[in-house]
C-alpha cells in the first residue's frame, strides 16, 4: 500500500484527466470544484496542453465544443449553477455527437443556493438538463480512488460512443482527501478513430459539416433515431453498480456517491443490530441499473433510497422496480448529509410497518 | 477506537494542515484514512475545522457526527465542539488561548499550552504542531515519528528552518503528553 | 487561345444562395472563399456558421464548417484554434450574434488575442427571425420590436463594435468596410486579406466589420436599400481601419 498518495478528490480528477491524455481543459471558478480548475491550470500547462480560464461557463462549454470538433480530448468542470449554464452547449455537443468529459461537483440549490455538498442535481445530470432528445452518460463515484478511475472511463466512453459523459460528485467528494493509487492509464485499443469526422484535418478529402441543426422534413427524426440506437447500446453495455450483503437481505438500501458511504456505515451498524439489510449502489446513474433492481424487487419487498436530495433518484428506483416493492425515502437537502443512526432508525420503522405504508424521512 | 478526530480553531492557525498531516501519517502507516475540511468562503481569522478518520479498517462513511477526539486551538471552538464529543472521548485544548475548564465530566481532558511551547521553540505558528505531537503521543493514533516524516511530504519545498521548528514543536508536544 | 478570367472559387460550392435579392451575405461569403483559395487554405480552413441567416454557410463554403450556438462562435473558434493551432478558423457572425448575445465571448476572444479572423456582417437588424431590433439598429430606425423607431432613452444606442474593441491589446486589426459599391467591396477584400495574413502570422485577433444591406427586413427594394445604407448607416458607421498592428497602435479611421 506504500505507493499510495494522499489527494483531494478534485485534484484526483484533474490528475486522472492529465494521465488520460486530456488535451484541452476549459473552466470557470465555482465552489466547491475550484481546486480542479486550479490543478489543471498548472498541470495542463506543464504538459504543454491547452488550459483556458474562460470568461463564463457558457464560453467554457463552447470552447469544449470547438476543441472536441477538431478531435481533441476535451474537458470542463463546474458545480450545479455553472452546469446549468453549460447545458445548452452540452445539448449541442450531444446533437453534433461530440465526445467530451465533464464534472459536476454538486452543491446546494436551487438558484445560487449554497456551497454545501448536495446531490440535488440528479435530475439535471440524468435528465439531460439541456433541451432536446438526448442522453449523457453519468458516473457516480463514491471515493477518491473511484473519482480517479472513472475519469479514465469517462474519457474512454465519450470517445467510444461520441457522446458527452460526466462524473456526478458532490462537495464532500471534491473536498475530501483519501489515499489513492495513481494507476497508469491504458487507452483501450478499440476506440474508434476521430479522423473521419474531425474538422481542420488536411487529410480529410471532403468538407465536413458539423452541426446539431437538421431542418429538412424528417431529418432531425432520423438523426435522433440514430442517437437512440447509440443510447440503446450504452444501456446494454455500460451499466455499472455494486451489490453488498444482498444474499439474505430483507430490505435493501439504494444509494450512490457520498450517500452510499454513509449508507454503508449505517448498513454495517444495522447488521450488528440483527437487521438483514443489504445495499445496492448504482455507479452509472444513466444508464440506470434497471434490470438488476427489477430482479431484486422479485425477492425483496422493501427498498430505502438514501440521497442528498428530496426524492430524485427514488423516481428511477420506482421505475426500475415496476411497483413490485415498497420504495421508501431518506432524503437530506441543501448541505444536509444523512446520519448513520437516522438511517438505522428508519430501517427499523420500515420493517415494523405493514401494508402499503411508505415511510419518508427528511 | 479513538479514530474520529476533529481539529478546530481560527483561520490562520493551520487547522487544515493538522488534519492533512494526520491523514498523511495514517496513510504512511498503511492505515485507512479520510480527511474532510469545512470549506467555504476563504477567510483568515474566521473559524476553521476539519475531520480526520484514521482506521485499521475500511472507512465507510467519511462523515464525523460525534468525534472521538477533538483538538481545540481556540475558545469559540471549545464552546462549539465540547458538547459533541463522544462520551468517554478526548478533548485536547490549547490553554494558551483558552482560560476556562472543560465542563463535561464524561470525557478525558489534556491541556496543552500550545502557543507558549511554540513560542519557546521559536514560532507561535507551530502551535498546531505542538498539539499534534501531544495527541500522537497520548493516543497513538499515529506515531510521532510518522508525523514528523509526514511533514516532509505535506510541507515539501518549505525551508529547512521552518521544518526544524515544526519537528521540534511536535517533539515538545509529545514530551508534554508522555 | 482562351483564358478564364473569372469563375467560381474552389472554396465555394456551385450552389445558388438562398439569400434574399440584394442581401450582402452572398458577397461576403464569396470574398472569404476567394481568399481561402488565394491563401491555399481550403484543406485546413474551418468556417463557423452562426445562428442567423448565415446558419447554412456550409451549403456555400467548400471547406469544413461548424454551426455554433447563438453568440458562441468566438468561444468555439477559440477551442478549435487552441486545440488545433495549424487550422485556419474563420468566425462569421451577424450583429445580434456578435454584439448582443455574444458580446462577452467577442470581447474576451479579442482580449486574449486569439488567432482567428472574425467577419462581422452588420445590417442593423435581425434577419432570420424576421426583422427585430439589433444592437446596431440606428436611432429612429423602425423594426419589428421597435415599431416606432429605436429610441435611445429606452433602447440604448447603436453599438460601434470596431471603435469599442480597437484598444484591446489582443486586437491585431479592426476595420469597417461596406459592400454597397464595387470599390467598397474591393476594400473589404483588402481588409479580410489583412486579417487572414495576421492569423497566419499569429499576430492576434482580426475583425472585419461589413456594413451590409438587408432589403427584406428594412422593407425596401435592393436599390433603395443601398441608398439608405449610404445615407444612414455610413453616417453612424464610419468606414476605415481602426487598428492595424503593423501601423503602430491603431491605423486611424
Amino acid at each position: 500500500m506504500s505507493d499510495r498518495v494522499l489527494m483531494k478528490g478534485n485534484e484526483a480528477i484533474g490528475e486522472a484527466a492529465v494521465q488520460a491524455g486530456c488535451q484541452c481543459y476549459f473552466g470557470y471558478p465555482i465552489t466547491p470544484q475550484n481546486e480542479l480548475t486550479a490543478y489543471m491550470s498548472k498541470r495542463m500547462i506543464e504538459e504543454g496542453r491547452v488550459f483556458i480560464q474562460s470568461e463564463s461557463e457558457i464560453a467554457a462549454i463552447n470552447m469544449c465544443f470547438g476543441a472536441a470538433a477538431v478531435g481533441m480530448r476535451t474537458m470542463t468542470s463546474s458545480s450545479g449553477p455553472g452546469i446549468s449554464l453549460k447545458q445548452e452547449g452540452i445539448s449541442y455537443m450531444a446533437g453534433a455527437e461530440l465526445p467530451m468529459f465533464f464534472v459536476n461537483v454538486m452543491r446546494g440549490g436551487p438558484g445560487l443556493g449554497n456551497i454545501a455538498p448536495s446531490q440535488a442535481d440528479y435530475f439535471q445530470c440524468t435528465r439531460g438538463g439541456g433541451h432536446g432528445d438526448y442522453r449523457t452518460v453519468v458516473y457516480a463515484p463514491s471515493d477518491v480512488q473511484e473519482l480517479y478511475d472513472y475519469t479514465f472511463l469517462g474519457f474512454d466512453t465519450a470517445d467510444r460512443y461520441r457522446i458527452p459523459t460526466m462524473i456526478a460528485a458532490d462537495g464532500i467528494l471534491g473536498q475530501m482527501m483519501e489515499p489513492l493509487v495513481l494507476t497508469e492509464y491504458k487507452q483501450p485499443t478499440d476506440l474508434p478513430s476521430k479522423q473521419p469526422w474531425q474538422l481542420g484535418d488536411p487529410s480529410t478529402q471532403e468538407p465536413i459539416w458539423m452541426t446539431s441543426v437538421h431542418l429538412g422534413e424528417g431529418k432531425l427524426e432520423a438523426h435522433n433515431l440514430k442517437l437512440q440506437k447509440k443510447h440503446d447500446l450504452i444501456e446494454a453495455n455500460e451499466v455499472r453498480y455494486e451489490e453488498t450483503m444482498l444474499d439474505d437481505a430483507e430490505i435493501v438500501i439504494v444509494a450512490y456517491g457520498t450517500s452510499a458511504r454513509v449508507a454503508k456505515a449505517a448498513m454495517l451498524k444495522a447488521r450488528e443490530a440483527g437487521i438483514k439489510v443489504g445495499m445496492f449502489r448504482p455507479i452509472t446513474l444513466w444508464p440506470f441499473p434497471n434490470p438488476q433492481l427489477n430482479a431484486l424487487a422479485d425477492r425483496i419487498d422493501n427498498f430505502l433510497t438514501v440521497e442528498m436530495s428530496l426524492g430524485q433518484m427514488i423516481e428511477d428506483v420506482r421505475l426500475a422496480t415496476c411497483g413490485k416493492a415498497r420504495i421508501h425515502l431518506h432524503g437530506r437537502t441543501a448541505g444536509g448529509v444523512p446520519v448513520e443512526d437516522d438511517i438505522v432508525d428508519q430501517l427499523k420503522k420500515i420493517l415494523a410497518s405493514k401494508g402499503d405504508e411508505i415511510i419518508r424521512n427528511f | 477506537m479513538n479514530n474520529k478526530i476533529r481539529c478546530a480553531g481560527f483561520g490562520g492557525q493551520g487547522i487544515v494542515l493538522m488534519g492533512k498531516l494526520l491523514a498523511q501519517a495514517g496513510m504512511m502507516e498503511d492505515k485507512h484514512t479520510t480527511f474532510f475540511p469545512q470549506y467555504g468562503a476563504a477567510m483568515r481569522g474566521g473559524t476553521a475545522n476539519c475531520n480526520v478518520i484514521v482506521s485499521d479498517d475500511d472507512v465507510a462513511s467519511p462523515m464525523v457526527e460525534t468525534p472521538d477526539v477533538i483538538l481545540i486551538m481556540n475558545g469559540p471552538s471549545l464552546d462549539k465542539f465540547e458538547p459533541v464529543v463522544k462520551s468517554g472521548g478526548w478533548i485536547f485544548y490549547n490553554t494558551s488561548l483558552i482560560d476556562r475548564e472543560v465542563e463535561r465530566d464524561d470525557v478525558q481532558v489534556v491541556k496543552v499550552p500550545a502557543n507558549e511551547i511554540a513560542d519557546e521553540v521559536g514560532s507561535t505558528r507551530s502551535a498546531n504542531m505542538v498539539m499534534l505531537g501531544a495527541v500522537a503521543e497520548k493516543l497513538g493514533v499515529v506515531k510521532v515519528d510518522t508525523l514528523i516524516k509526514a511533514l516532509d511530504v505535506t510541507l515539501h519545498g518549505k525551508g529547512e528552518k521552518l521544518m526544524n521548528l515544526n519537528r521540534e514543536a511536535m517533539k515538545r508536544g509529545a514530551a508534554l503528553a508522555a | 487561345m482562351e483564358q478564364q478570367v473569372f469563375g467560381m472559387p474552389k472554396a465555394m460550392k456551385p450552389e445558388q444562395t438562398l439569400y434574399c435579392p440584394g442581401c450582402g451575405h452572398g458577397v461576403a461569403h464569396r470574398l472569404v472563399a476567394e481568399l481561402v483559395d488565394e491563401f491555399g487554405l481550403r484543406d485546413r480552413a474551418i468556417g463557423i456558421a452562426p445562428v442567423g441567416c448565415s446558419v447554412f454557410a456550409d451549403k456555400y463554403w467548400n471547406f469544413d464548417v461548424i454551426s455554433a450556438a447563438h453568440g458562441r462562435a468566438p468561444a468555439v473558434a477559440t477551442g478549435m484554434k487552441r486545440g488545433r493551432p495549424d487550422s485556419f478558423v474563420i468566425c462569421y457572425q451577424g450583429d445580434g450574434d456578435l454584439a448582443a448575445i455574444g458580446t462577452a465571448e467577442t470581447i474576451h476572444a479579442a482580449n486574449r488575442g486569439e488567432h482567428f479572423v472574425t467577419i462581422f456582417v452588420n445590417n442593423a437588424i435581425y434577419g432570420m427571425t424576421g426583422g427585430q431590433m439589433a444592437p446596431t439598429t440606428l436611432i429612429g430606425q423602425p423594426s419589428q420590436t421597435c415599431q416606432l423607431g429605436r429610441d435611445a432613452a429606452m433602447m440604448g444606442h447603436p453599438i460601434r463594435v470596431c471603435e469599442l474593441i480597437k484598444d484591446l491589446p489582443g486586437v491585431a486589426f479592426a476595420a469597417r468596410g461596406s459592400v454597397d459599391t464595387p470599390k467598397n467591396v474591393l476594400t473589404v477584400k483588402k481588409h479580410i486579406k489583412k486579417g487572414f495574413q495576421n492569423s497566419i502570422d499569429g499576430k492576434g485577433w482580426s475583425l472585419i466589420e461589413i456594413v451590409s444591406p438587408c432589403p427584406t427586413n428594412w422593407g425596401m427594394t435592393p436599390r433603395k436599400a443601398l441608398t439608405w445604407l449610404r445615407e444612414n448607416m455610413l453616417e453612424h458607421y464610419e468606414l476605415g481601419v481602426f487598428r492595424d498592428c503593423d501601423a503602430g497602435n491603431g491605423g486611424g479611421a
